[in-house]
């Protein structure tokens, strides 16, 4: 690693800190990177040059008084565009809030300003996070480094593609039901769902609210780890932040997984799955139990069950959400004489496809007369999937399945049948609803060179855990060294 | 306002109240819940709905919500729940407003009312919290109508009874006295013209001695106590003539036309909205300890019931004049330091309902949830009621020496004997005006003598006129009488 742009974020942090490098070169790089590669991938749907190159002007000066701006310090990260950022353009990738700027920072793009982090932009997505794909995004679709001709995974396909390719050396998106750990296992970078409340909701674009959460995508774990330490945390303005303690993750990172019980859930090696991800998968699984862990067959009744809940409570929760892109206060408007017209045309054509099917089905869902049949079953059956991973983590430490069933497919290849797009989600859907935290990270390679993830889940709160068997595994393996082809 | 006659029909009527509370802050933001203010400057992200906000409890709402409970005989739960109601309309920031619904703060209470000489308990179903909305203004800026969000994030409590009441006096009666409680525990200041106290009515009229229930309507849009009185009275009405026509009523929404004076159709059943109600996922569900409640509890005032029933006991007062002094707390505090300044009750209590209360609604004092500057201190008045009694001064003089009280810190005996403003009692001294008015009114004496006892009051008005009011009226028919019968 001898560019700038390829340090690790602890590397690129230390040497600023250190006056080896300046915040402004860093930065510089990471900008001249995106300038040379973005055009290709997309990854980017505002660059943040001006304000960029200030804040890391503003941390040099800071080093050279002799302060340490924190852990980040003058490292450029990228942030997905569902996350709010003060004066900077926040378009949730959909044509109904194409110039909204918002007033404010999200908690956590405040928390990460706050440790020295340098923004360089704002990462492409499907449009409110709902999709698999980025390809429901109304600025165009990511694509993948590794094949251009294929699809990132979604929907925080920009930010596993910006880290990927180097753009910046860590970004935030966010995973309401594997949209941080599918783009990462799709791009062959290290990407953390948290548990529910560990991390501050606040100034994120609200997609479904019992189930979103903000998670870091870097190049290696601890990398993860340090991000994850600056922005988790109670937060006063989200009441479903959980008050507790943040311990040092990138501490517990001690590189043994020895003694640890590791459960592998039989529902989650299926008929249809890629034969490459399951040999990848089940090669990682015999790693780790050489590394000295004990692997446990264990079992998740009601798995099958889980995409339907998912499509339930997301959908009647995102209809709820996304009411307030009326036209009326700021975003698109499309202005008619009468009320009713102006809603109507408004969200005709401020909203794409896929976000108009979800409002659709959650409206449904939560109509008088369905109530019961639809929302309350999923949620019945919500605590019943819970209960699962709560009986499987009662013996085991932690379990390790694969991320998604294939790897990355063409561009195309599913946006005409979303029943199809909806099962790349299918292991990793169900941890949202248990509210869980969980891992993807690299496990190797199919034969056209397409990167396959593995999934750690672990217990609630017990992020740390699931980071040490990641981190790891890491150790004993080379795949998250690869860098794609750009 | 009377309820029409029904031709062996039954009013059934039932009232929601929207009573706003008077926290400082809005429910779910820090904003100033102040009422008026320069549109839109009581606003902030969360308030106006902007993307990516969060909810977060008012705690002091809960415990308003709980004083409510409390004084009404309520349950309060031990864990109950918001709730998202889902529309459209332009002063709802998110198109959803938080409020409760299948689990609210509390439920079963019950208050008396004190009508046409009987005390009646009227059921409560339910209290709960919920946030208002913002302000449409129309035709203030050509076509276009604005909204003013200040008002977005008020706290409400909606309170809503059993259809126990069956008549317009009894309507009338819930609402005051429901309006008092919540004066009494200084959480809503109760002003029905500016909105802080809105009521909806549920209407239905059945066969006497049906225990089923007729087709109800319900009645929006009355904004003072008349209107709910008139509204209610004319629906009656409306409803018995339909079924004396052999119609079929039908289950809607009425408004009621102030102008017009009579209700008008809004929507039917078929259109009543379909709110979507489910739980609100940004906020945990709320627990009430037990603890939590018996310290709202040691904090209640003595309640309107309670005190009008002591009144009434102690001070030997009929329950009309104890139900009227004890219908606003600060009136009834008023009463009790006159009285323990040594007024007697029965006097004070007269002096407090003819010429205290007059005072009060005249220059509209009663708009204050606490009246602060009286027309004269409790001491005052109370040293007049003693002046009157011990004869010192004649009931005119104590009356205008009202005005004169005002504002100053004045004695008002210091200030009778300061202004030689003392009753004229001594024969003697009357003796000469008396022979002076009948020198000069000789028709009138005439008059007397002949058997027009009527005359003699003029005669008198004559006699107290010449001694500038001082006189004691009684001293001076004994006198007159005397002086004529020569």
């Amino acid at each position: 690693m001898s560019a700038l742009h390829e340090l690790s974020l602890r590397d690129a942090a230390e040497r600023v800190r250190r006056r080896q490098v300046s915040a402004v070169d860093l930065t510089r790089a990471a900008l001249g990177r995106i300038a040379a590669v973005d055009p290709a991938i997309g990854a980017f749907v505002t660059a943040n040059e001006v304000e960029a190159m200030a804040t890391a002007e503003a941390i040099d000066r800071r080093i050279a008084a002799g302060q340490d701006p924190g852990p980040l310090a003058g490292v450029p990260v990228g942030v997905k565009d569902v996350i709010c950022t003060a004066g900077l353009r926040t378009t949730a990738a959909s044509r109904i809030l194409e110039r909204f700027v918002p007033a404010y920072d999200a908690t956590v793009v405040a928390r990460l300003r706050a440790a020295g982090a340098v923004i360089v932009g704002k990462l492409n997505c499907d449009e409110f996070a709902m999709g698999s794909s980025t390809e429901n995004s109304a600025v165009g679709s990511t694509r993948n480094p590794w094949d251009l001709a294929r699809v990132p995974g979604g929907s925080s396909g920009g930010s596993a593609v910006a880290v990927a390719a180097g753009e910046c050396h860590a970004s935030l998106g966010t995973d309401t039901g594997g949209s941080v750990r599918l783009p990462a296992a799709f791009c062959g970078v290290v990407g953390l769902k948290p548990t529910y409340g560990r991390v501050s909701r606040y100034g994120v674009i609200a997609y479904a609210s019992s189930l979103d959460q903000v998670g870091p995508v870097a190049r290696d774990v601890a990398d993860v780890a340090v991000v994850l330490e600056a922005i988790a945390g109670h937060d006063p303005a989200d009441s479903t932040a959980a008050p507790r303690t943040v311990p040092s993750y990138l501490g517990a990172l001690d590189g043994t997984v020895r003694g640890l019980r590791l459960g592998l859930p039989r529902e989650y090696f299926v008929e249809g799955m890629q034969p490459e991800v399951e040999a990848a998968v089940r090669a990682a699984v015999d790693e780790l139990e050489k590394l000295g862990a004990t692997i446990e067959p264990v079992s998740l009744p009601h798995t099958e069950y889980a995409i339907a809940t998912y499509y339930l409570v997301a959908t009647a929760e995102a209809s709820s959400n996304l009411a307030r892109y009326d036209g009326v206060r700021y975003g698109l408007r499309e202005a008619r004489p009468a009320l009713g017209e102006m809603y109507e045309t408004t969200r005709a054509a401020g909203f794409g496809p896929e976000v108009k099917r979800r409002i659709m089905l959650g409206t449904y869902a939560l109509s008088a007369g369905y109530y019961d049949a639809y929302y309350l079953k999923a949620q019945q059956i919500r605590t019943l999937i819970r209960l699962d991973f709560q009986k499987a983590l009662e013996t085991c430490d932690a379990l390790v399945t694969p991320v998604a069933p294939t790897t990355a497919f063409r561009l195309g290849e599913k946006t005409a049948d979303p029943l199809t797009m909806y099962l790349s989600d299918i292991f990793t859907i169900s941890v949202n609803l248990a509210g869980l935290p969980a891992l993807s990270v690299p496990c190797g390679f199919d034969r056209t060179g397409l990167p396959i993830g593995l999934q750690v889940i672990g217990r609630p709160f017990e992020e740390a855990t699931v980071l040490r068997v990641g981190h790891a595994y890491e150790q004993a393996t080379e795949w998250h060294r690869r860098r794609p082809p750009l | 306002m009377t309820t029409p006659a029904l031709d062996g029909l039954e009013a059934v009527i039932g009232l929601e109240v929207h009573a706003e509370l008077l926290t400082r802050s809005k429910i779910f933001c820090g904003c100033s819940a102040e009422f008026g203010g320069a549109p839109n400057t009581n606003v902030c992200p969360v308030c106006l709905g902007m993307p990516g906000v969060l909810p977060v409890l008012n705690r002091r709402v809960v415990e308003f919500a709980i004083r409510a409970g409390l004084a009404t005989q309520c349950a309060i739960a031990p864990r109950s729940r918001f709730a998202r109601k889902n529309y459209f309309y332009p002063d709802l920031s998110k198109g959803y407003q938080i409020s409760m619904y299948e689990l609210p703060i509390c439920t079963g209470g019950h208050l008396e009312i004190f009508t046409e000489g009987e005390t009646r308990r009227i059921g409560l179903t339910r209290i709960h919290m919920e946030e208002d909305t913002g302000k449409n203004i129309h035709d203030a800026h050509g076509d276009a109508s604005l909204v003013d969000f200040n008002r977005s994030g008020v706290p409400l409590l909606e309170i809503v009874s059993e259809p126990d009441m069956r008549s317009v006096p009894e309507a009338g009666a819930y609402l005051r006295t429901l309006r008092s409680i919540l004066q009494y525990l200084e959480i809503c200041d109760g002003n029905m013209e500016e909105g802080s106290f809105r009521c909806d009515a549920n209407v239905s009229v059945r066969p006497r001695g049906s225990t089923a229930f007729g087709t109800k309507v319900e009645i929006k849009n009355m904004n003072s106590f008349r209107a709910v009185e008139k509204a209610i009275t004319y629906e009656l009405g409306r409803q018995a003539e339909a079924l004396g026509r052999g119609e079929r009523l039908v289950q809607e929404t009425r408004l009621w036309d102030a102008d017009r004076e009579e209700t008008r159709s809004m929507r039917s059943k078929e259109h009543a909205h379909d709110y979507r109600y489910f739980p609100e996922p940004d906020l945990l569900p709320l627990v009430v300890d037990q603890p939590w409640v018996d310290a709202v509890r040691a904090t209640l005032p003595e309640l309107p019931t309670a005190r009008r029933e002591r009144f009434a006991r102690d001070h030997q007062l009929s329950t009309y004049d104890a139900d009227v002094l004890t219908q606003r707390k600060d009136v009834a505090d008023y009463f009790e330091a006159g009285v323990a300044a040594g007024a007697p009750a029965k006097e004070m209590a007269n002096w407090v309902m003819t010429e205290l209360l007059r005072i009060v609604r005249e220059e509209k004092l009663d708009r204050a949830l606490v009246i602060r500057e009286w027309p004269v201190t409790p001491l005052q008045l109370a040293g007049l009621v003693k002046l009157v009694e011990a004869g010192t001064v004649n009931r005119n003089t104590a009356k205008a020496l009202i005005p004169r009280l005002r504002g100053t810190a004045r004695d008002p005996g210091e200030l009778v004997a300061a202004e030689g403003l003392a009753q004229v009692s001594d024969r003697s001294a009357l003796e000469a005006a008396v022979a002076d008015v009948l020198a000069k009114n000789a028709s009138q004496v005439a008059e007397f003598r002949a058997g027009k006892e009527r005359v003699l009051g003029f005669l008198v008005g004559q006699v107290m006129k010449a001694t500038g009011g001082k006189a004691n009226p009684q001293v001076v028919q004994e006198v007159l009488r005397a002086a004529l019968a020569r």
